[in-house]
């Protein structure tokens, strides 16, 4: 990278049914809180990047527009960006590619969602012609690919309850997850209902309201803030079709190389043992494993033993998803911006309860669409030589 | 600033409706045409970024099955904005500047059409709690708007008509209008409102088509174009949202993008021979001309312009690749291009080109 880019505010809102507010007051809280976290005014940015879902799910088409106040946005440019449950990655990504092509010195990228205002399966259900009206929503999409996952793996069954475990007693930890259940246990996951064989109702991401935002800055714009920032070390985004046969959609290539690309540049070669934290996209327990071989945090197949041997946990040697993850939260399009301003929280040190014990290099994770779009970036506390 | 450059371009037929293709279908072609126009293949493209809407096609993720087209095998680093596709120009000009790669491809697709009823859907675009249940039909904000211009000596109902006349004379040179035609000024003004002042052939109307533009960098542009048009400045801005609280006989985000390009480009509005305006309804072009500071020397939509057709979210990058085309076949040494998003120019965005000197 040219200029190095840091993250110098971060903000995010509380994830829950969020009946009582409105969409424009859920964004500005947290773009209000970023801004203050980077020591700024409302619309002390260049240039402004909206992460959002499918604007069916919440029914606002456009909604960077009715958003132009809550953003304090009038007079700069705005881009609303929309990859799927992705697209908080790429509005990050491209946030700092604004800043790196010299076109602003900082940038806010604010995400969110508001699902409790629409209807999230019936959005994804594609009516006739286009295919059968299943009502299927993304658990009937993932479901097959799981089974596939444990077939080559020979993951035993507990695996996916262990995750939802592990990811929901990390979220005690954080004030901001929607699912708080500190009951939990794999017990109760395995007895939960069957929603779409063998993903249960434990084991899936809620529907969730919730926004975020972080401050990007070019590093001559990074001193200016006491608070320590998060440095960019390497990012990328890559998308590969979604209806071809020779695809695998249970080690996708696009995530496979999107990560090597990240890795390339923030010159790690061993991500398993240069990386202090995760957080992944995992909307469905069993995708902790997947995500982990198809990142190269484990190796093909391995995935689910460092699962079973604890490593993934809070206290182990490769925590992931220390937030909770998207098991305990998931307002969609703020979803993947979650998960890489928690990658950068864990490197600042502003993680609070969830703080990984020294943790200087993070990875920020999303994908979107049926697995095909990918984005990642690697974060740490020290500024990277240029 | 790297020097990147529009290098070729095409786009399909603007039809009020297209029942026969789907959208990798309506799409594909347009892609071959622009990739063998110049000639390049398409493994050479490193970036790819389009823009659609949901809420036109009816369904979520509806550009996903435009990814089917593009042909992401193997992976491609590739984006999209919700939004009309010169905000995908924009973006995939910034990507450039980065220097990851020298080619870049922007697609924007719309199918307006689809909508069994605009009305139930252009009004989703407000805030959805005091506008959009108020239902405004989809003309509604823009006839205000037009009043407010009349009302103010902007332009006058007769001017409106002219504009009208003048862009589908224009169109009948457009093998990819909608609509064109010889119309007489008095001829449009008996025509019945639609939304006082405006009347039917006053509002652009909503179609089907696809637009790809194909961009490169430094001498790769060079290599592959006779007569590059150089993205000299190209800006964007957005102002507030609610027409209540904003003065609908301006449009301050236009005249600010113009005047950030104008500062990047090195020459301004006033100097350019050609300008392509994303207006949607006539009488949004004097605005615009005030706003961007055109000259009387500019021909101003001579393709036609929207008036002529409007593919949802394909219109804005329509005329940066008409602006392009008027460039790179020689007719024009500069011009300018517009695109806009939202309810009465709430959005606006500014691209100056320019040709090298004969």
């Amino acid at each position: 990278m040219s200029e190095p880019v840091a993250v110098i505010g971060i903000g995010q809102g509380k994830q829950a049914k969020r009946r009582e507010t409105t969409i424009g007051a859920m964004v500005r809280e947290a773009v209000a809180a970023a801004m203050a976290d980077a020591e700024l005014e409302l619309g002390e940015v260049d240039a402004i990047v909206l992460s959002k879902t499918p604007d069916l799910f919440d029914g606002v088409m456009n909604p960077e527009l009715y958003l132009a106040d809550a953003l304090g946005a009038r007079g700069l440019p705005v881009t609303r960006v929309f990859t799927g449950g992705s697209v908080g990655g790429h509005a990050a990504i491209y946030g700092a590619h604004l800043i790196e092509a010299g076109l602003a010195r900082r940038v806010l990228v604010a995400a969110y969602s508001k699902e409790s205002e629409g209807n999230f399966t019936w959005a994804l259900s594609r009516g006739l012609p286009f295919s059968a009206k299943l009502g299927a929503g993304a658990g009937g999409h993932f479901a097959p690919v799981i089974r596939e996952y444990i077939r080559r793996s020979g993951a035993p069954e507990h695996i996916g309850w262990q995750v939802a475990v592990n990811h929901r007693l990390n979220a005690l930890r954080n004030p901001y997850a929607h699912v708080h259940m500190p009951d939990i246990t794999v017990e109760k996951v395995k007895e939960s209902r069957m929603l779409w064989d063998p993903i249960r109702y434990l084991e899936s991401c809620p529907s969730s309201d919730g926004a975020a935002a972080i401050v990007l800055a070019a590093a001559s714009q990074a001193g200016n803030t006491a608070r320590p920032p998060a440095w960019i070390h390497g990012m990328s985004f890559r998308t590969e079709t979604g209806h071809f046969a020779g695809r695998d959609e249970v080690n996708p290539l696009a995530g496979a190389e999107c990560a090597a690309d990240a890795y390339r540049q923030a010159g790690i070669v061993d991500p398993a043992r240069e990386i202090d934290v995760a957080e992944l996209y995992i909307p469905y327990s069993w995708y902790e494993p997947m995500w982990l071989e198809n990142i190269g945090l484990a190796p093909l197949h391995q995935g689910w033993k460092l699962v079973d041997d604890g490593t993934t946990r809070f206290g182990g040697s490769l925590p992931i998803n220390p937030s909770g993850g998207v098991l305990s939260g998931n307002p969609t399009g703020a979803t993947g911006l979650v998960r890489f301003l928690e990658a950068a929280l864990q490197v600042r040190g502003m993680a609070g309860e969830h703080q990984v014990p020294g943790a200087r290099r993070a990875i920020g994770h999303a994908m979107g669409g049926a697995s095909q779009f990918h984005a990642l970036w690697v974060v740490g506390d020290e500024r990277p030589a240029t | 600033m790297r020097e990147i450059a529009v290098v070729g371009s095409a786009q399909s037929a603007c039809l009020a409706a297209n029942r026969r293709d789907d959208m990798a279908g309506i799409l594909l072609p347009v892609i071959r045409e622009a990739l063998s126009g110049i000639p390049l293949d398409r493994d050479r493209v490193d970036f790819v970024c389009s823009g659609s809407h949901d809420f036109h096609e009816g369904r979520t993720f509806a550009y996903i099955d435009s990814l089917d087209a593009v042909g992401a095998w193997p992976p491609i680093a590739e984006s999209h904005v919700e939004m009309d596709a010169a905000w995908a120009f924009y973006e995939a000009w910034s990507w450039l500047q980065l220097g990851h790669g020298d080619i870049a491809l922007v697609y924007g697709i719309g199918r307006g059409s689809l909508p069994r009823d605009l009305d139930q859907v252009v009004p989703t675009q407000l805030d959805p709690y005091y506008l959009t249940p108020l239902r405004p039909h989809r003309d509604a904000i823009a006839g205000i708007q037009a009043c407010a211009l009349l009302q103010s000596g902007v332009t006058t109902e007769h001017e409106m008509a002219r504009i009208v006349a003048r862009s589908l004379a224009d169109a009948q040179a457009n093998p990819h209008a909608q609509v064109a035609g010889e119309y007489e000024v008095d001829e449009l003004l008996a025509a019945p409102y639609v939304a006082a002042p405006l009347r039917g052939h006053d509002v652009s109307p909503v179609g089907d088509a696809a637009s790809v533009v194909v961009l490169a960098a430094g001498d790769v542009a060079r290599s592959l174009c006779e007569r590059p048009a150089w993205v000299r400045g190209i800006d964007h801005r957005m102002d507030g949202h609610y027409p209540g609280s904003r003065d609908l006989t301006r449009a301050p985000s236009a005249n600010l993008a113009a005047a950030r390009a104008t500062a990047t480009a090195g020459f301004a509005a006033s100097e350019v021979d050609i300008a392509e305006l994303h207006i949607e309804y006539s009488a949004q072009e004097p605005l615009l001309v005030r706003e961007l500071g055109l000259g009387a020397a500019t021909a101003i939509n001579p393709s036609g312009g929207p008036l002529a057709g409007r593919p949802t979210t394909a219109a804005g990058l329509i005329r940066i690749a008409e602006a392009a085309k008027g460039i790179r076949s020689g007719g024009a040494r500069r011009a300018l291009a517009h695109a806009t998003n939202g309810q009465a120019l709430q959005q606006n965005l500014v691209c100056l080109l320019e040709g090298d000197p004969a």
